[in-house]
């Protein structure tokens, strides 16, 4: 019995040193989106662009699996990221637009200037369609399925890696799903 | 060719390590007096080419030498000399030297103080502290190599992060560094313990004063880093359970807990298994701090850039020196009973619920810092652990450890009775029921818990000058009180001011918690506005300039009692690391301070003003640095530095005579 | 001018530490704006190293704190306006743990080292002091006399 307490420290440790060495293979700063296998929030917002009526809302999110992509004007790694998505709007791949805590012509302005990628934007300047989605910085994409769920949040920018060897295989697949 | 002089060196420095870790160890066993000597002469040549590598680095540091990839990275033509000097220990690889020099300058201790230790304990704490050294100069070398050369060599460099450009940061990292690795003193005296299967009044005699150096350091060091905190970043926080304060709070935690333990030992002979257990604690938690910053596996404001590379070496380090000690410690600790005995109401008992409530708090804040990454590793779900825990689990075992505080130096050693130390504490027990009582009355049951916190504080100080006044004879007829308070060791003064200095730190804590306001304002030139029994007048708001730094200042004029004085505040850019500070202004007061913040505003031609009255803020430090000079003072008192009487060889006639 | 007014006048309501609020998000209601304080220590800033929203500059920080205060004066309960951001953000936003099953070993960890660590140290306590009272010799008359005289004159006579 004694000897059971002299030994507690040693096992408590191992226990611990494991958990550590686990632990360092993890990234503490990632946080998974709470919104992964449910569907995305109800919104509908009007245009950045001048002219553009439709905007971007929920019900534009049925059909087939989307991206959803949020950027801003102020966004750094944006502008890193804007060639990306002009290649993938290229192949084919439909991207939709939330510009995030922006002013529209801000954005408008931005988008003239690289290029438009998407297919629908929204504009958020308040950021609350944002905070719905929870959103903690831009670049963001969302990956949605053809029933408006979303299945997957990629955060920051979509690299040739991250596109080959995660959003396009989860494209492939959920195409086939509908 | 000064940077290659201490990479050199440091290699060098490793191989003694190397020595040093095998060598005496084997000396030990074999009873071989000359290996055991080579022990001490590594352990000291060791100590010299790391103060040469060292010396090195700063010398790169204040003479600019962009060379030097580190120098390129942490300095600036513009940074002022003090902080390029004190630069050498801003960065990851830096510290880690800092470390790896105070570990083998208190290797060298050992090797010359101690050697009127017995042969083979000295060596094989030599041995277990050259295996250290070894280890964490090979990090260095291996992993973080302070001497790299960057081609090109830049014009300039990339300044100090500003917020380090400080007097207090400048202290800080050492003052906590020979807190932390002062501990590993005590860890190579456990596991040559274990590994001797002995402890005795000597061992525990030669511990204490470098468990005491190591526990004042890290006292002052926290302190610092907690004040420093206070008027560096803004708003007026001191603590924030963010998890690198946390990872020093748990060495001194257990640290507190070792000393205490220490010192029945080398009175009593008692609490053996314990104090060796507490010791390999200390510096495991110390080395578990140093991963914690260095590995990435949490976040946090203080982190040195992170590498989970790096982390894992540290790790299998950690696993390999607190491992072994504690599989030593189960399987020698249980034959190395004392007899010593005492009853449940002692000091040794006393000390043995202090080292339980010390255990627990630290297992808290233990876990509290580190279940998210369990939680994570188990099942990829992320949660917090904040501020809001630690309120509702640390504070509440710290109330009953603060009362025993209070009783354990009236105890006596090995037997006591209840009644008889309430009756020795009856007139702190009674000043402690009026200021509660009092307490309550005035503020009522709103602030029912700062009342008694201070009713707390107020205990710790009575029954400290209890203890000096019994010691004086206070009262007691027949004594003679100027002789005995002139003949009071420094030992006995030691304890009571440490004790009554956390009294005063738990008064600064209540107050802080209990009383603080606060108030925000959108403000312009000319502007008065009336706070905590101040009139505050916004005289200008305009720009400034210093060595390194553009300013937005505010300057105000604040009256309280009709007495004017300034006060200033101001929001700094730092062009070359582009990044900003807010600078506050703080008034210090007998209650309390004002402290004044600015900010932008939306509103052009105004500042966003935050002011705060921190009530007694700064007993919280004063508190801290009262301990800490309890601790000196104990470690003044020449009978705990005379170790043990020197060997002297005896004159062949004295010998003839006596015979 | 109204608005600087009014700012000052709400600030002055409020009597807790300000840190990161600025004047224009305060609410008008003291008692409102109070548990939206409360609430804001409780939330954590998912952009910031160990800050709650109520100390952090960051923007999402003061988003997230205008969205307490929308969701207070919609008419929520505390209760209701963490579970509002919880939804979005998960968990990982409480800067005090939820308590279940996962985290039933941090919110117990003081009473895990005291009940087992206190239940060993008493009957520890007992077998020793059972052994220590059976060995206590009282004291000799000349043993008493000397005592006297050192507790008098801190010297042994």
């Amino acid at each position: 019995m004694r000897r059971l307490a002299f030994i507690l420290p040693v096992v408590l440790f191992l226990m611990v040193a494991a958990a550590l060495g686990l632990g360092l293979r993890r990234d503490p700063s990632i946080l998974p989106s709470m919104l992964i296998d449910r569907s995305i929030p109800t919104f509908d917002l009007p245009g950045v662009v001048p002219g553009d009526t439709l905007g971007l809302a929920s019900s534009d999110f049925t059909g087939k699996p989307v991206l959803l992509n949020v950027f801003a004007s102020w966004c750094v790694a944006c502008v890193i990221e804007h060639p990306m998505l002009l290649r993938l709007q290229a192949q084919g791949v439909t991207i939709h637009g939330l510009d995030w805590k922006d002013e529209p012509a801000a954005g408008a302005e931005w988008l003239a200037q690289r290029g438009n990628p998407y297919t629908l934007i929204g504009s958020d300047p308040r950021g609350r369609t944002g905070i719905d989605f929870g959103v903690t910085g831009a670049p963001e994409t969302f990956v949605i399925d053809g029933s408006g769920r979303v299945r997957y949040r990629h955060v920051g920018p979509i690299t040739p890696e991250v596109w080959a060897e995660t959003l396009q295989p989860m494209l492939a697949r959920l195409e086939t799903e509908t | 060719m000064i940077a290659e002089i201490g990479q050199l060196a440091l290699i060098l420095a490793f191989m003694l390590g190397l020595v040093q870790s095998v060598a005496p160890l084997l000396g030990a066993h074999r009873g071989d007096s000359v290996l055991m000597s080579l022990g001490r002469s590594s352990a000291l040549l060791q100590m010299v080419f790391v103060a040469l590598a060292f010396a090195a680095l700063a010398t790169a540091y204040v003479t600019m030498d962009f060379s030097v990839e580190l120098v390129a990275k942490h300095s600036h033509t513009t940074q002022p000399l003090p902080y390029r000097f004190s630069a050498s220990w801003g960065s990851h690889e830096g510290s880690m030297l800092l470390w790896v020099l105070i570990l083998a300058l208190h290797g060298g201790a050992i090797a010359f103080f101690g050697r009127s230790l017995r042969e083979t304990l000295q060596a094989r704490v030599l041995a277990v502290q050259g295996m250290l050294s070894a280890a964490f100069i090979g990090f260095s070398l291996f992993t973080s190599n302070p001497f790299s050369r960057l081609s090109p060599v830049p014009l300039d460099g990339t300044e100090l992060n500003p917020l380090l450009q400080d007097p207090g940061l400048v202290m800080h990292p050492p003052l906590l560094y020979l807190g932390y690795v002062g501990f590993s003193v005590a860890f190579s005296f456990a596991v040559a313990a274990l590994i001797e299967g002995r402890v005795d009044a000597a061992w525990a005699r030669w511990v204490r004063p470098w468990v005491l150096s190591a526990w004042i350091s890290l006292t002052i060091g926290i302190a610092l880093g907690s004040w420093w905190a206070y008027y560096e970043l803004g708003w007026g926080g001191w603590w924030f359970w963010d998890p690198v304060e946390n990872a020093s709070l748990m060495p001194w935690l257990v640290g507190t807990a070792l000393l205490h333990s220490a010192m029945v030992l080398e009175k009593r002979g008692a609490l053996i298994s314990w104090t060796i257990l507490l010791a390999i604690l200390t510096f495991s938690l110390s080395m578990i701090g140093t991963f914690l910053v260095r590995s990435g596996v949490l976040t946090s404001v203080h982190a040195f850039a992170v590498d989970p590379e790096r982390g894992f070496y540290i790790l299998v380090f950690i696993l390999i020196a607190t491992g072994a000690a504690l599989a030593l410690y189960a399987w020698r600790a249980p034959a190395m009973r004392s007899g010593a005995l005492f009853s449940p109401i002692s000091r040794e008992a006393g000390i043995t619920l202090n080292n339980l409530f010390l255990l627990a708090a630290t297992a808290t804040v233990f876990l509290g810092t580190f279940y998210p990454v369990f939680i994570d590793v188990l099942n990829g779900e992320k949660i917090s652990v904040g501020p809001p825990y630690y309120a509702i689990t640390f504070i509440p075992l710290f109330v009953p450890l603060l009362v025993l505080v209070g009783f354990g130096p009236m105890l006596t050693w090995k037997r006591d009775t209840a009644r008889a130390v309430l009756r020795r504490l009856r007139w702190p027990i009674a000043v402690t029921a009026v200021v509660a009582g009092a307490g309550l009355l005035v503020f009522g049951l709103a602030k029912v818990g700062a009342a008694l916190a201070i009713a707390l504080g107020v205990w710790l100080i009575a029954a400290a000058f209890m203890l000096l006044a019994r010691r004086w004879g206070l009262g007691r007829k027949g004594a003679e009180t100027g002789r005995l308070i002139r003949t009071t060791p420094l030992a006995f003064w030691a304890v009571a001011v440490a004790h009554a200095g956390l009294g005063v730190g738990t008064i600064g804590v209540a107050a802080m918690s209990a009383w603080t306001d606060s108030e925000v304002a959108t403000m312009v030139p000319g502007q008065t506005i009336e706070f905590a029994g101040h009139r505050i007048t916004m005289d200008a708001l305009g720009p400034a300039t210093g060595p390194n730094y553009q300013a937005e200042q505010a300057r105000f004029r604040v009256e309280e009692r009709g007495q004017p004085f300034l006060m200033v505040s101001e929001k700094r850019f730092y062009p070359s690391s582009q990044t900003q500070t807010t600078e506050a202004g703080i008034r210090r007061e007998v209650m309390g301070n004002l402290y004044i913040s600015v900010g932008e505003s939306a509103t052009p031609g105004a500042a966003t003003v935050r002011l705060w009255w921190h009530p007694l803020v700064e007993w919280i430090w004063g508190g801290a640095m009262i301990m800490a000079f309890g601790g000196v003072l104990s470690l003044s008192d020449r009978r705990l530095r005379l170790a043990m009487p020197t060997r002297k060889p005896v004159p062949v006639e004295a010998a003839e005579v006596a015979g | 001018m109204r608005r600087f007014v009014l700012g000052l006048f709400c600030a002055l309501l409020i009597a807790g530490p300000a840190a990161a609020v600025l004047p224009e998000e305060q609410l008008t209601d003291p008692v409102l704006e109070a548990r939206a304080r409360e609430i804001s220590r409780e939330l954590r800033c998912v952009v910031c190293q160990n800050q709650s929203i109520d100390d952090s500059d960051a923007p999402l920080a003061a988003d997230l704190r205008t969205i307490v205060r929308e969701r207070l004066s919609a008419g929520d309960t505390n209760e209701e306006v963490m579970a509002y951001i919880v939804a979005r953000y998960g968990s990982f936003v409480l800067l005090k743990p939820p308590l279940d099953m996962q985290t039933i070993l941090l919110w117990c960890a003081p009473l895990l080292v005291l009940i087992p660590g206190g239940l060993v140290v008493a009957l520890y306590l007992r077998r020793r002091g059972q052994v220590a009272a059976a060995e206590s010799i009282p004291l000799t008359d000349e043993e008493r006399r000397t005592l006297a005289a050192i507790l008098k004159t801190g010297d042994a006579p």
